[in-house]
């Protein structure tokens, strides 16, 4: 069966609604482990129901599928909401979500792919997501397969030469295949990322490195499907879309800050006021 | 008369806190903390100390140091390799750089770097690991280095250092800005005794007896020398007298002070937060075999990786904690007097027992736990 990329309204409406439902679920994942990274998470909430509800060729049932779409975290540290997106997608059920982080989980606290095949790669230590994605795509060139490569990646890591060796790779082999989705949440741990090391001009650098660059905004379910449907229209060169996203999306005390990167609710009062703006009555 | 009073408990010369055998009556501060003190107290005294850190400023302690000397810090976001070769450039220029990281990504990711920019060419480059060990807890393997002691002690010229509590670790900082040439030292994030004090002495290159015994020696490095001490207490109240050797200085190994252990003891159990594999046991028995060979057992991490849970729970079944350290005790004692062991080695056997069932245990209380929603 061919699967249908387009979107319509009453689609987008339905992804949106469950857009609300992950980032609720979320918040309550990341109270039930005590720790873990909340800004990240949040601002990609959009991006992960989009892939795994709309652009994903996969299968939840069978996730060691030959020729399943393989989607690739680089900055770990924002597993919990690809944990979530996962739980509702099938992957597993989601009573499992009240064990992330704790002993014997297979929900690490950073993924690991031995522990859970459907992660594709064990990821935390930044930058090396996007060369692992390299070498997927260059395989399945090799292979002369269809299915696609998506990669997210920080900005903040970004600073890793190792990505840039990656791009250089990626543009030099013309891997069509494999799009990199920028996370650009403009924070990182230590604070806002034009003040640790400067990226900009983004865009210039992405194309200097033979990367097609679309810009998107990262929280709007519709404005990211339509980036990742026009990536795969280009056919000599890889894609890299930069999506502007919002670091604790939708929890409106958490939006912009960074001291909310490696920290979560606390139990009561502030897990309340994290529920309750996510605005899901239940 | 000056043997018996050397036959057993604590060494008065160590000035360990008077309450050090009182869990419960110490004070609890990160190793970290040591490091960002100890970070200050060098930039005053040396005006050559710079510190380079990539994106993990409060994390390793380092806020203090920016804040007092901000001209003297360095950002350099998430290069770590990029990161230890500009350090490496600034030593050669005079500087006396520190660098500020966590041990997963120095040395874990820069170590080709580190091998030719500061071991081979022998610069002035202080390494710091923090966050190091199984300690790290809930973040999970990909962050709780373990493979970090080996990694460091393998490079010629370099000095290696896991000291055993936050005043330690302070002192350890100010003596490696004095020290010329290449070092590494790791620390850890979660808080643990600070059992010793001031007057406790610390010196690069040399290990320290804490508690006397001349049945067998325990050797530990790093925060794990607490539990070695807690252990050494609980044998000498069922008659066995161990020596407790503190040993920070992985590399150079205080080597006078453990072979005179071994020929005294006739036993050794090495305790370390990392692979046992090129680590602190592996130090003592490249230097035993050839000098004293001796029975020696080896808590540390048995081959494998950490995964999330609290630090505890980590140390438990992982066979870090007190009782591991007794059973291997108890075997090497075994081994010394020629008496039979089993070739199944129950401290790792009764660690990995327990782990499975902990394991079992807190997913099916945290399955408990979910709301109906979720059902």
């Amino acid at each position: 069966m061919k699967k249908d990329f387009r979107l319509t309204n009453k689609k987008q409406k339905r992804l949106e609604e469950l857009a609300a439902y992950i980032r609720r679920d979320l918040i309550e994942t990341l109270v039930e482990a005590g720790s873990g990274h909340t800004a990240g998470s949040l601002g990609l909430v959009e991006i992960f129901t989009a892939l795994y509800f709309h652009v994903l060729v996969h299968d939840p049932k069978h996730p060691e599928w030959k020729r399943r779409d393989r989607l690739i975290l680089s900055n770990g540290h924002c597993c919990p909401v690809r944990y979530v997106a996962m739980a509702h997608a099938g992957y597993f059920p989601k009573k499992y979500l009240m064990t992330l982080r704790k002993f014997g989980s297979f929900l690490q606290g950073h993924p690991e792919v031995t522990r859970l095949p459907s992660l594709e790669t064990t990821s935390g230590p930044l930058g090396s997501g996007s060369s692992q994605a390299a070498g997927m795509a260059y395989a399945a060139k090799m292979d002369k397969a269809n299915w696609r490569v998506y990669c997210i990646i920080s900005d903040g890591e970004l600073g890793c030469g190792q990505t840039w060796e990656a791009f250089l790779f990626a543009g030099k082999n013309q891997l069509s295949n494999c799009t990199f989705i920028l996370d650009r949440n403009h924070i990182q741990i230590d604070g806002f990322t034009e003040d640790i090391m400067p990226l900009e001009p983004l865009e210039e650098k992405f194309k200097a490195f033979n990367l097609h660059v679309i810009n998107c905004l990262g929280n709007n379910i519709g404005d990211v499907i339509q980036a990742i449907n026009k990536a795969k229209d280009i056919e000599d060169k890889p894609t890299v879309i930069i999506a502007n996203t919002i670091p604790g999306c939708g929890i409106d005390f958490m939006e912009n800050d960074f001291l909310w990167h490696g920290k979560v609710p606390r139990p009561g009062k502030e897990a309340k006021k994290a529920i309750q703006a996510t605005q899901i009555s239940f | 008369m000056q043997q018996t009073k050397h036959v057993k408990g604590l060494n008065p010369d160590m000035f360990l806190n008077r309450n050090a055998l009182h869990k419960d009556k110490l004070a609890y501060i990160a190793s970290r903390d040591g490091y960002g003190d100890g970070l200050v107290e060098a930039g005053s005294k040396y005006k050559q100390v710079v510190v380079l850190c990539p994106d993990v400023t409060e994390s390793t302690r380092s806020s203090d140091f920016k804040k007092k000397f901000p001209e003297r810090f360095i950002q350099l976001g998430v290069s770590e390799q990029s990161l230890a070769s500009i350090a490496a450039g600034m030593a050669l220029t005079g500087k006396i750089p520190f660098i500020s990281c966590f041990a997963a990504f120095c040395p874990g990711r820069n170590w080709e770097q580190i091998r030719t920019c500061i071991a081979l060419q022998k610069t002035n480059v202080k390494l710091t690991g923090s966050h190091a060990g199984l300690s790290v807890g809930e973040d999970g393997a990909t962050h709780q280095m373990l493979e970090d002691l080996a990694l460091m002690r393998v490079l010629p010229n370099m000095t290696v250092i896991a000291p055993g509590d936050a005043l330690q670790t302070k002192k350890a900082t100010l003596a490696l800005a004095n020290l010329k040439g290449p070092a590494y030292l790791r620390f850890s994030r979660e808080k643990s005794p600070a059992f010793t004090s001031e007057k406790t002495p610390f010196k690069i290159g040399s290990a320290y007896v804490y508690h006397f015994g001349n049945d067998l020696t325990l050797i530990a490095t790093g925060l794990l020398i607490y539990e070695a001490l807690i252990t050494a207490h609980e044998l000498s109240k069922q008659g066995i007298q161990a020596r407790v050797i503190y040993c920070p200085t992985i590399k150079p190994l205080d080597k006078k002070t453990i072979i005179k252990a071994a020929k005294e003891t006739g036993a050794i159990v090495t305790i370390e937060e990392a692979q046992i594999a090129g680590g602190l046991g592996s130090a003592i028995s490249e230097t035993t075999a050839l000098t004293t060979p001796v029975p020696i057992e080896y808590i540390g991490v048995q081959d494998e990786f950490g995964e999330s849970a609290d630090t505890q729970t980590l140390f438990d079944t992982f066979g870090l904690s007190t009782s591991s350290i007794e059973l291997a005790a108890k075997r090497v004692l075994k081994r010394k007097y020629n008496e039979r062991v089993d070739d199944i080695i129950e401290y790792k056997t009764v660690a990995k027992k327990y782990k499975q069932e902990k394991q079992k245990k807190i997913i099916e209380e945290a399955l408990n736990r979910t709301p109906k929603k979720w059902l």
